[in-house]
């Protein structure tokens, strides 16, 4: 019983540590948005987008005018 | 160039990913912090994965219902389409994990071990080798008619083999993966309202960016092997 009561005791220990670990902050990426530095990663991935969504419509295109001179 | 509204939704929807899934607020993780962003990207790939096979083993069915070769052009395009997306639901996984899983003491080819071991990468895995025994199928039997009869059947059973190696095992082993507890991404305790917003309309735009290029791929296709469809 005494050993229960002592791996009880064992227990609360271990949660309330790992409770003390949860309350430091979380570190983000606050500061790369407080700089606006963000907007560079966002101009850098809108841009390959651009160009991967230009390149499918150019393809979309090609494939269309291909499909007409066919019909002909 | 077909002018379709789902294309302009899909253009629409992938921009709106790109910026609210950097700009709007996310919970603060402990273990994931600023990369659970990867959501919006990483998750939608496997998404969208799933999604394509699923049309993939629909035009398998229509097929062997009806036996019209378009159909098995069809769902060989979807398959392939997904497989792509699975490839890069698997690379993007791998650079967030190599972050976020891997021991901080050790450098990270040390804990590549612990990573190997994973039941969610090792399922993701089986299911893309059973789709690429799909193609090597398909490329191995020269009759037209026989070869899309044989490989429909055997899409059938690759998109069964997706529920036990990537649905069923990995969640009944312990495992790193975030939202193990339950369905990564769709449970309610992992992602919040505020991250819901983004990830369903990202879902939405990569999925139609798979079905964009893969109505491409069919449509070439089509060009290129017009004699022998004609001739049917």
């Amino acid at each position: 019983m005494r050993n229960r009561f002592l791996a009880l005791f064992l227990l609360c220990f271990t949660t309330s540590l790992s409770m003390a670990q949860d309350n430091e902050p979380v570190k983000m990426a606050d500061e790369m948005r407080s700089s606006g530095k963000i907007y560079v990663v966002i101009a850098v991935i809108l841009t390959i987008l651009a160009g991967l969504i230009l390149y499918v419509v150019r393809l979309d295109r090609k494939i269309t005018k291909l499909e007409k001179s066919e019909k002909h | 160039m077909k002018k379709s509204w789902w294309k302009v939704l899909c253009v629409v929807l992938l921009v709106y990913t790109v910026l609210a899934g950097l700009l709007l607020p996310v919970p603060a993780l402990r273990q994931l912090q600023e990369t659970i962003r990867n959501l919006y990207f990483h998750v939608c790939m496997w998404f969208a994965m799933m999604i394509l096979f699923t049309i993939s083993v629909v035009h398998s069915i229509n097929y062997l219902r009806g036996l019209k070769l378009q159909k098995d052009l069809l769902a060989k395009e979807y398959a392939s389409t997904g497989v792509v997306m699975g490839l890069l639901g698997y690379a993007t996984g791998a650079i967030w994990a190599s972050y976020t899983w891997a021991d901080p003491n050790n450098p990270a080819f040390a804990s590549f071990g612990s990573i190997v071991r994973e039941p969610k990468l090792i399922g993701a895995a089986m299911a893309l080798l059973i789709y690429f025994a799909y193609f090597v199928l398909r490329s191995s039997i020269p009759d037209l008619d026989k070869r899309a009869r044989v490989s429909a059947v055997y899409n059938i059973f690759a998109y069964a083999m997706l529920f036990p190696s990537i649905w069923i095992i990995p969640r009944l082993l312990p495992s790193l993966h975030p939202g193990q507890e339950g369905n990564p991404a769709l449970n309610f305790n992992d992602i919040d309202a505020r991250m819901r917003m983004v990830f369903y309309p990202a879902v939405i735009g990569w999925t139609l960016l798979g079905v964009w290029i893969t109505t491409l791929k069919f449509r070439v296709t089509l060009l290129t092997e017009k004699n022998w469809l004609n001739a049917k």
